[in-house]
């Protein structure tokens, strides 16, 4: 699912070694997600060419066409890839799975031959509405937010990437904006300083997991794995 | 002025025009009053620079004949084709009935029937110089008004010739000799039109390419100046109108892609040439005649407007024309014009009139052109307001409150009204700008807020707010002024982003070459919906025909794109398109085989979903 002609229009790419996917379908209506991402942005102007790319994906495909040439490009060259999101009915906003399903492809991402992301660092940047005391048994979320990861984690082992430990804001409707302010701080803070973070040294490989070529007969329908 | 004194004529003839025309713009009353008048000064009644202004008006004629050449430029084929009614019906109605109606007046006087006859047809005849000028300078020749005063102008164009052939006859009935071989004349006439238009067709373009291969501005100027030229004597030569000749190769050319380049050659000719035109005219006027017989004057240029103006309103309340467009459309053609004069010459050198009599009837049609200009004046100022007035105070003045939104439509017909709905739905109250009078009535009595004015001059977009605004929607149909809107708003108002409609492909790169980067085809979005549609009726999901569409979307934006330097060249745009349109085949056809072997693989059937 790739065009042929290159498109060097709005959605191009410049390559960076961190690569920030943000994915807000309401990035107007957001706080800490806006903060966020502007922090990333300013560190993206203030650092040299080809360190920090943010990719606004509700900006760049509003009509939930993702230019899967492009994206693969840009994950090509990074090194370590951000998903900056806030967290949806326990998981991706539309766009972002969306993004997963048509970029991460079968023989490029995993499967035979899909060795392109193969030693990557994946990191989780998210908000939760709710507060984290929610995330509990006798609480309305019912779960711990642990027991949401898997999806992420396996999408990462599946595509031979490590799944760095995400960095969560809880509670984000109820923030204070000082609490923001230093949460976005911190953010920028962690892509400057990447790759030198004193948990990476303890985290080892990525898992890797071999999908035989029999195991998936169709590919454009659905990741069922 | 005859012995090598050029120069020194030249001095006079551009003293004149710099001098007056401006003065003339200065006070409100338009270029070709200025030249009327500085044809008038230096003439030989006044200072008497020039004694002979016969010669000049023959060598200024040329300049019609590039102003033909222009207008013909800037009609296809197939407009032309759509205007055949206009032109043979209304053209007609036009200039026989104004001559029925100004011959029955002069025999009723007593008058002789030949001369009746002659000075009918004569003064039935309007300018087309002044006429396509003011229109021009008015930028109303895409309107109503504007099509059918260039319907009748070109009819006028084609009458003149059996006009100026039968002239001689009516001399037969005082013994003269008439002109012979009338059948091989007409013969002639037809086998050089029909050589014009087979030789437009398949010789023009082929070497318009060949000569802007060579890459020599200069020679591609001489070439287009020759082109008319050619055209102009091979017309003369038959006896046929030079002017007609110079139309037809423009029409042949309307639909190259070197029109805009042959627009851009000629027009410093013609603007000077058409100048020469007028300030001959100006000349030309014999003051002898009129100090002699003022009153009679007078009385022929009054009655003779009045006639033509009675047949020209019931014209126009018949076809019909907006109200507004009314005035200037039966100033423009009651007016005399330049075919008068060529009549009334050929008639006195065949002796059915005296040569006083010519000069008078000359002099009558000069001074009815030297009014057009004032009474449009005066129009402007008392006539067109008292109509928009009459049908309810102030409606469709012009815009005259400065705007301050943050948004400007230019342009509110099916595609502006869209722009603006959604813009109004979400609450932002844009400033809404359309030149036609009668589609401002309609919409307003919908509750739109829509102005009246012309969206391509930039003192209106100044009151508009356009300075002010953040984005200019450019949504008008014709495409040429929408050009030079966009051109306008991008050099005086550089803070503004202008978001703009195409009409089609090459107005696209025309806008793109200006810097516009927000343009959108007017027909690709709903075309591809149609698409869509068709493909989920042969079977096709939804979602994947959606998909199909916006990816087929993408491409060929990003194609147009990538054809745009070889824009010109259009054996390489034709190679380039195919390739993009093979490209985008060949990738929808490999996805297609893919997911064929894939369902084959995994067992399922193999029907693709356009057999189901």
């Amino acid at each position: 699912m790739s065009d042929t002609l290159a498109p060097s229009g709005p959605s191009a790419s410049s390559g960076a070694e961190i690569l920030v996917l943000v994915a807000h379908p309401e990035i107007e209506q957001s706080r800490a997600n806006r903060r966020l991402m502007g922090s990333a942005r300013e560190l993206q102007a203030s650092s040299r060419a080809g360190r920090v790319e943010v990719r606004d994906l509700y900006a760049l495909y509003p009509d939930y066409l993702v230019d899967v040439q492009v994206e693969q490009a840009a994950l090509a060259a990074a090194r370590l890839i951000v998903w900056q999101q806030p967290i949806h009915w326990y998981g991706m906003p539309p766009l972002l799975k969306l993004w997963v399903d048509d970029v991460l492809s079968f023989g490029w991402a995993y499967g035979p031959g899909g060795t392109a992301l193969r030693g990557k660092d994946l990191w989780l940047v998210a908000s939760t509405g709710g507060p984290e005391e929610s995330y509990r048994p006798d609480s309305y979320n019912r779960y711990a937010f642990d027991a949401f990861l898997p999806p992420y984690e396996q999408t990462a082992a599946l595509c031979g990437m490590r799944f760095l430990p995400p960095f969560m804001l809880h509670g984000a409707h109820k923030a204070s904006e000082a609490q923001i302010a230093e949460h976005a701080a911190i953010y920028a803070k962690r892509l400057a300083e990447y790759p030198q973070w004193p948990e990476l040294e303890g985290l080892g490989e990525g898992v890797a997991c071999e999908v035989p070529l029999t195991a998936r007969p169709i590919e454009n329908v659905m990741e069922e794995v | 002025m005859e012995h090598g004194t050029w120069l020194t004529s030249l001095l006079v003839y551009l003293g004149a025009a710099v001098l007056a025309v401006p003065v003339a713009r200065f006070l409100g009353l338009g270029s070709i009053i200025g030249y009327l008048g500085a044809g008038i000064l230096i003439g030989p009644w006044v200072f008497g620079f020039v004694t002979d202004p016969q010669d000049i008006l023959r060598f200024a004629e040329f300049g019609v004949v590039l102003m033909l050449f222009l207008v013909g430029l800037e009609l296809e084929p197939q407009r032309l084709w759509a205007l055949r009614k206009p032109i043979f019906g209304w053209g007609n109605v036009q200039l026989f009935g104004s001559a029925a109606l100004l011959a029955a007046a002069a025999l009723a006087l007593g008058i002789d029937w030949r001369l009746a006859v002659v000075a009918a047809i004569g003064l039935a005849m309007s300018s087309t110089a002044i006429g396509l000028g003011v229109l021009a300078e008015r930028n109303m020749l895409a309107t109503t008004s504007g099509e059918n005063i260039l319907s009748v102008s070109l009819l006028q164009d084609v009458a003149a010739i059996p006009i100026l052939a039968l002239i001689p006859f009516l001399a037969i009935a005082h013994g003269h000799e008439g002109a012979g071989g009338g059948w091989l004349g007409a013969a002639k006439a037809i086998g050089t039109i029909a050589a014009i238009i087979l030789g437009g067709r398949l010789l023009l373009r082929p070497m318009l390419r060949w000569i802007a291969m060579s890459e020599t501005p200069e020679i591609f100027t001489a070439a287009s100046l020759l082109l008319v030229v050619a055209t102009a004597a091979l017309m003369n030569v038959v006896g046929l109108s030079m002017a007609l000749g110079a139309f037809l190769a423009g029409v042949l050319l309307a639909e190259s892609e070197y029109r805009r380049e042959l627009e851009t050659d000629i027009e410093p000719f013609k603007g000077l040439l058409l100048g020469l035109f007028f300030i001959a005219v100006g000349m030309s006027i014999d003051f002898a005649v009129v100090r002699q017989q003022p009153g009679p004057i007078a009385g022929v240029v009054v009655a003779f407007l009045a006639v033509k103006a009675l047949a020209l309103w019931a014209m126009a309340r018949a076809m019909p024309i907006p109200r507004l467009e009314r005035p200037v459309f039966i100033i423009l053609l009651a007016q005399g014009g330049e075919f008068g004069f060529v009549v009334f010459q050929a008639a006195a050198q065949a002796g059915v009139i005296a040569a006083p009599v010519s000069s008078f009837l000359v002099a009558a049609v000069a001074i009815s052109m030297l009014l057009t200009p004032l009474l449009l004046f005066a129009a402007d100022r008392w006539w067109i307001p008292f109509l928009a007035g009459s049908k309810r105070r102030g409606d469709v003045e012009e815009l005259r409150e400065p705007q301050h939104e943050p948004v400007v439509i230019a342009g509110f017909g099916r595609y502006g009204q869209i722009v603006g709905r959604m813009l109004y739905a979400n609450g932002v109250k844009p400033t809404v700008l359309d030149h036609d009078a009668e589609a401002i009535e309609a919409l307003r009595k919908f509750g739109w807020r829509v102005h009246y004015g012309d969206a391509t001059r930039l003192d209106l977009m100044r009151t508009a707010g356009a300075d002010k605004a953040r984005v200019v929607v450019v949504a008008i149909d014709d495409l040429q002024q929408s050009v030079e809107c966009a051109k306008m708003v991008r050099e005086n108002f550089p803070n503004v982003t202008v978001v703009a409609r195409a009409r089609n492909v090459q107005h696209y790169y025309e806008l793109y070459e200006l810097g516009v980067t927000l343009i959108e085809r007017e027909t690709l979005d709903s075309a591809l919906m149609t698409a869509r549609s068709t493909l989920e009726l042969l079977g096709w999901q939804p979602h994947q025909a959606r998909n199909l569409a916006l990816r087929f979307r993408r491409h060929n934006v990003a194609q147009l794109a990538a054809i745009a330097p070889h824009r010109k060249d259009e054996a390489r745009l034709i190679a380039a398109a195919k390739q993009g349109r093979q490209q985008l085949e060949e990738l929808f056809a490999i996805e297609r085989q893919q997911s064929t072997e894939r369902q084959a693989r995994a067992g399922w059937s193999a029907d693709p979903p356009s057999t189901t």
